[in-house]
C-alpha cells in the first residue's frame, strides 16, 4: 500500500440542506424570475445541483426600484454605527454557517474544500467585520468630511470566488450607506442564495441587498438600468470594457477589476524552497481561475534549471481530483467553456515552440479538469506569455538582470499584481518601486485582506476593492457635490470643513 | 585563519567529494554561508498546510503502525535505574500486550551508562528493526550540553559502542557553530563517526543532534544540516528534548529539504529524527505526511526515520485501540512504564 495515496477524506454534504430550486432575491423575499429558469451543476460531476431563477429587464427593473426605495427610506438615513451592527451580525452569520457554505461553494465552484474552508469562507467574514467597523467612520474614508453614499450600486461578480467577491462587493457599499443590486456568476449562484437567506437570518431592512441571478444579459441589464448610480463589476477585461462603453457620460460612477498577467520574479538569492511554493501557490491555487495569479514566471536565468526541477518535484504531490476531498489540492475547472479556452491556449503554446510538462494524475471520467502544466522555453512573445490563461498554466521566462526582469514584467497590458522573491531587501524595495503593477508581493503570494487596497493599471481595471480606498469607491465628497448644502446644514463646523478642503487643494498644487 | 595558512579539516569522504581534497575551514564556510536562506513565513505556512491533511482509515491504520516501527521509545532521566531501563525494554518488545499484532519500537534510547542493562534485558530481541528486532541506541558526547573536551566525548561514545549500542545520537557543540568555529564542529563529528567504530570494522550508526532550539535561527538549522551531513551523519536530528523549542513541523521540514537536496545531488540518504515534544498520534502522523510529501515515503522506514519520544507511543496505542474496537478506552488500558 502506498501511504501517498490517502485514503478518502470526503467533507460530508450532509450539513447542506439545499432547496432544488431558487427564485430572484428581490425586495428580501425570493420570487420567481421572468426569464428561463436554469440549472446550476457541479464541474467535478456535472450533476444538477439545484436550478436557478433568471432575471430578465422587467425583474432587474424591479430589483432597481426595491434597492432605490430601500436606500431612500431606510438604508441612506438610519446611522452608520445601525448599520455596522447589520454588518457584524451577517459576519457573525458568515462564521456560524462557515462550513455549510464552504461545502456548497466546492460543490457549485469546483475549487477544493480545503480552499473554500481555510481561505474563502474566512476572508468572507473578514471583509464583512473589516468594513463593519468602518460604518461609522466615513468622515476618515478620504472623501473628506460628511461624506455622502452614492444611492444604488449595480454589481456583477465572476465565478473565480462566487462568495469571496460579492462580499468584496456588499461589503463596503454596504457600510457607506448605499445599498446594492448584484449579480453572481451563471455558473456559481449557489452561494449567493444561501448568503441571501442569512440577510434573512440577519433581518437586514428589505430591498437593501437583491440579488439577480442569470446569464450576461441580465447584468448588461443592471448595469445600463438608468437608476443605479454606482456599477461595479469584477471579470474580463472584454466585458469589463464593454461596460465602460456604456457606463461613459453617465453620471455612473465605476471600478472595474479585470484580467491581469501577474509576473512572479525570483531571483538567485532568493529562499528558494519557499520561493517554489510561492510559484505553487501563485498559480495554482485555486486552478489558476485567479484574475492575479501569478501566470508568468520570470526566473534568473542562472537557477532556473533548479527552480523548474524543484518545481516538479513539488508538483508530483499535488492531488487533483473530488473537490470534497480535505486532501484535494487542486479541484475542478469550473466550466466546460473555460476547459476548451485553458485547452485551446495551451495547444497554442506548444505550437509556437514552448515545451509542456504536465502533472501525471488520474483523471476522474466525469466532470471538467486540467492538469497542473508548465511550459517552460517560453519567450515574451508567445501567446501564452501575453494572454490570460485563467487556468492551471504556468509559462516560465528567463531573465538575467534585474532591470530586464523589471521590463519584462511590465511588459504587458495588464497590470494586476506581481511578486518579488529575494532575501535581498534592498532589492525588493526598488524592484517594487518600478514594478508597474496594483499590488506587489514580496516573498508571499496571493495573499489578501480586508484592510489592504487592490485592483489594477492599465487594462486591469481602476478603482480600488479594499481598506480605505475601496471604501472611498462607494462615497462622494459632500464638499465636492453639494458645497452649499454643507455649509447651511453644519454653520458652526463650517470652518473646519472648508479649511480641510483648502488643504487638500494646497496638497494637490503641491504634488 | 589566512590563505597561506588554511585550517585543515579532517578528510571526510562526502565532503571531499563535494568540497575537494584539500577540505579546508574556509572551503565549508564558503559552501555553508553560500547556502540559499530560509524565508521563515514561507516554510511555517508549508509546515502549517502539510499539517492540514487528513489521513483516515486505512491510511490511519497504516500511519499508526509506522509510528510505533519508527519509534526510539526513550528515557533520559537523572534518576534512571536498571529497573526503569527494564521496564522501557518490555514495552519496546510489547508494545500492547492484548494486541500481538502491534510492532515493536525500532530502539530504546538511554544513557550510555544504561547500555548494558538494555542490551541484557532486550536478550534475543536485541537486532535490526528491519528484522522486527529492537536497537539499543545510546545519547554520548557529554550530553545534552556537549560541554566537555574532545577527549571525554570520544570516550563516552567508545564506552557505549563497546558496551553493545548499536546507534550513537550525538551533540554539536553549538556553542563552535554560533561562534562561527565551523571547522572544529566538523572535525569532533568526524572523529565521533571513528569512535563508533567497533572491533569488528563495523560503526554505530550515528545520529546527530543539530539542538534546534539553541540555533535559534532557520537559516543555522540549515548550515548546522549540511554540516552534519557533509561530516558524515547517518541522521540528523533536531533535539535532544532537555531544550525548548525541541522538534517543530517546520524546523523538521527544513531538515528533510536538506536531506532531500542531498539525495537528488548524490543519491545518497540520510535519516531524520525529530525528538522532543511529540505527544499525541495526531501530531505525529503530520511528521508523516511532511516526509512523505518532501523526501518521499521510502524514508519511513526505521533505517531513515525516527521518532524520538517517551509518551507518544501510548496515545498511538489508544488510537490503535480505538481503530480496532471502534471505541475509546482511557490511559488506563495502555501500561505506564
Amino acid at each position: 500500500m502506498s501511504f501517498l495515496e490517502y485514503a478518502p477524506a470526503p467533507e460530508s454534504t450532509a450539513i447542506l440542506n439545499l432547496k432544488s430550486e431558487y427564485g430572484l432575491f428581490l425586495d428580501g423575499e425570493f420570487v420567481d424570475g421572468s426569464g428561463e429558469v436554469f440549472d446550476t451543476i457541479s464541474p467535478a460531476t456535472e450533476e444538477v445541483i439545484a436550478r436557478i431563477a433568471q432575471a430578465d429587464a422587467s425583474d432587474v427593473d424591479r430589483a432597481v426600484a426595491a434597492a432605490r426605495r430601500a436606500y431612500e427610506r431606510t438604508w441612506s438615513r438610519m446611522s452608520g454605527s445601525d448599520r455596522g451592527k447589520y454588518l457584524f451580525r451577517i459576519a457573525r452569520l458568515v462564521q456560524e454557517r462557515s462550513r455549510e457554505l464552504a461545502v456548497a461553494e466546492s460543490l457549485d465552484n469546483g475549487k477544493p474544500i480545503r480552499e473554500t474552508r481555510d481561505v474563502d469562507v474566512p476572508l468572507v467574514a473578514a471583509w464583512f467585520f473589516y468594513y463593519a467597523g468602518w460604518a461609522d467612520k466615513l468622515e476618515y474614508a478620504g472623501a473628506g468630511p460628511n461624506p455622502r453614499s452614492l444611492g444604488v450600486a449595480a454589481q456583477v461578480v465572476p465565478w473565480n470566488f462566487p462568495l469571496l467577491m460579492l462580499a468584496w462587493k456588499i461589503a463596503p457599499a454596504l457600510a457607506a450607506g448605499n445599498t446594492v443590486v448584484i449579480k453572481p456568476a451563471e455558473t456559481t449562484s449557489l452561494t449567493a442564495m444561501l448568503f441571501a437567506e442569512i440577510l434573512q437570518q440577519a433581518e437586514l431592512p428589505a430591498g437593501v441587498v437583491n440579488i439577480v441571478t442569470g446569464p450576461g444579459a441580465t447584468g448588461q441589464a443592471l448595469v445600463t438600468h438608468d437608476d443605479v448610480n454606482k456599477v461595479a463589476f469584477t471579470g474580463s477585461t472584454g466585458v469589463g470594457r464593454m461596460i465602460a462603453r456604456q457606463v461613459a457620460g453617465t453620471n455612473k460612477k465605476l471600478t472595474l477589476e479585470l484580467g491581469g498577467k501577474a509576473a512572479n520574479i525570483v531571483f538567485d538569492d532568493a529562499a528558494i524552497d519557499q520561493a517554489v511554493e510561492g510559484i505553487v501557490n501563485g498559480i495554482f491555487f485555486n486552478q489558476g481561475h485567479v484574475c492575479c495569479a501569478g501566470s508568468r514566471l520570470l526566473v534568473q536565468e542562472n537557477i532556473h534549471d533548479e527552480v523548474v526541477d524543484k518545481l516538479k518535484y513539488r508538483l508530483s504531490t499535488l492531488r487533483l481530483g473530488d473537490p470534497l476531498d480535505k486532501n484535494t489540492d487542486i479541484g475542478a475547472i469550473n466550466s466546460a467553456a473555460q476547459l476548451e479556452r485553458i485547452r485551446t491556449l495551451s495547444d497554442t503554446g506548444e505550437s509556437e515552440g514552448a515545451e509542456r510538462w504536465q502533472l501525471d494524475c488520474t483523471i476522474p471520467e466525469k466532470g471538467f479538469w486540467f492538469r497542473p502544466t508548465i511550459f517552460t522555453r517560453v519567450s515574451a512573445a508567445h501567446t501564452i506569455a501575453r494572454e490570460e490563461i485563467f487556468g492551471p498554466v504556468l509559462s516560465v521566462l528567463t531573465f538575467r538582470t534585474p532591470d530586464e526582469a523589471i521590463a519584462k514584467a511590465n511588459n504587458t497590458p495588464y497590470g494586476l499584481s506581481a511578486g518579488i522573491w529575494t532575501e535581498k531587501a534592498s532589492r525588493m524595495l526598488a524592484v517594487a518601486d518600478r514594478l508597474r503593477a496594483g499590488v506587489v508581493w514580496a516573498n508571499t503570494f496571493n495573499k489578501f485582506d480586508p484592510a489592504s487596497p487592490f485592483g489594477g493599471y492599465k487594462e486591469s481595471g481602476y478603482g480600488r476593492e479594499g481598506g480605505r480606498q475601496g471604501l472611498a469607491a462607494y462615497l462622494e465628497s459632500a464638499g465636492w457635490e453639494a458645497p452649499a448644502a454643507i455649509m447651511a446644514s453644519a454653520a458652526s463646523a463650517t470652518t473646519t470643513a472648508a479649511g480641510g478642503r483648502k488643504k487638500t487643494t494646497k496638497k494637490a498644487v503641491a504634488k | 585563519m589566512t590563505i597561506d595558512h588554511p585550517v585543515a579539516l579532517a578528510p571526510a569522504e562526502r565532503a571531499v567529494r563535494l568540497l575537494g581534497g584539500d577540505l579546508t575551514e574556509k572551503a565549508l564556510a564558503l559552501h555553508l554561508d553560500g547556502l540559499a536562506g530560509v524565508d521563515a513565513v514561507g516554510l511555517e505556512q508549508r509546515a502549517a498546510g502539510l499539517a492540514t491533511r487528513s489521513i483516515k482509515t486505512s491510511s490511519k491504520a497504516w500511519a499508526l503502525d509506522t509510528i510505533i516501527r519508527t519509534c526510539d521509545l526513550t528515557t533520559l532521566e537523572g534518576a534512571d535505574t536498571p529497573g526503569k531501563v527494564r521496564s522501557l525494554v518490555a514495552k519496546a518488545v510489547t508494545p500492547d500486550a492484548t494486541d500481538p499484532t502491534t510492532p515493536r519500537v525500532a530502539a530504546v534510547c538511554v544513557y550510555g551508562d544504561m547500555v548494558p542493562y538494555a542490551v541484557e534485558a532486550l536478550g534475543s530481541a536485541h537486532g535490526d528493526p528491519d528484522a522486527g528486532l529492537v536497537s539499543v541506541a545510546a545519547v554520548a558526547t557529554a550530553f545534552p550540553s556537549g560541554r566537555a573536551s574532545l577527549e571525554i566525548k570520544l570516550a563516552d561514545t567508545r564506552d557505549a559502542v563497546a558496551s553493545g549500542a548499536d546507534e550513537i545520537d550525538m551533540v554539536i557543540d553549538r556553542g563552535a557553530f554560533l561562534s562561527g568555529r565551523y571547522g572544529m564542529v566538523f572535525d569532533q563529528i568526524v572523529a565521533v563517526k571513528e569512535a563508533c567504530r567497533r572491533a569488528d570494522g563495523t560503526y554505530a550508526h550515528l545520529k546527530v543532534i543539530l539542538e534546534t532550539g539553541e540555533l535559534v535561527t532557520y537559516d543555522n538549522v540549515k548550515r548546522a544540516s549540511w554540516l552534519s551531513i557533509l561530516a558524515g551523519a547517518d541522521f540528523i536530528k533536531t533535539s535532544t528534548g532537555k531544550v525548548s523549542p525541541a522538534a517543530t513541523l517546520p524546523v523538521t521540514l527544513l531538515m528533510l529539504e536538506v536531506i532531500r537536496d542531498w539525495h537528488r545531488l548524490t543519491g545518497e540518504k540520510v535519516g531524520m529524527k525529530p525528538a522532543g515534544g511529540i505527544r499525541s498520534s495526531k501530531d505525529a502522523v503530520r511528521y508523516l505526511v511532511t516526509v512523505a510529501e518532501t523526501v518521499g515515503e521510502e524514508w519511513l522506514t526505521p533505517h531513515l526515520w525516527r521518532f524520538g519520544a517517551s509518551s507518544l507511543v501510548n496515545d498511538v496505542l489508544l488510537q490503535r485501540q480505538k481503530l480496532r474496537t471502534g471505541h475509546y478506552s482511557g490511559p488506563d488500558y495502555v501500561t505506564v512504564d
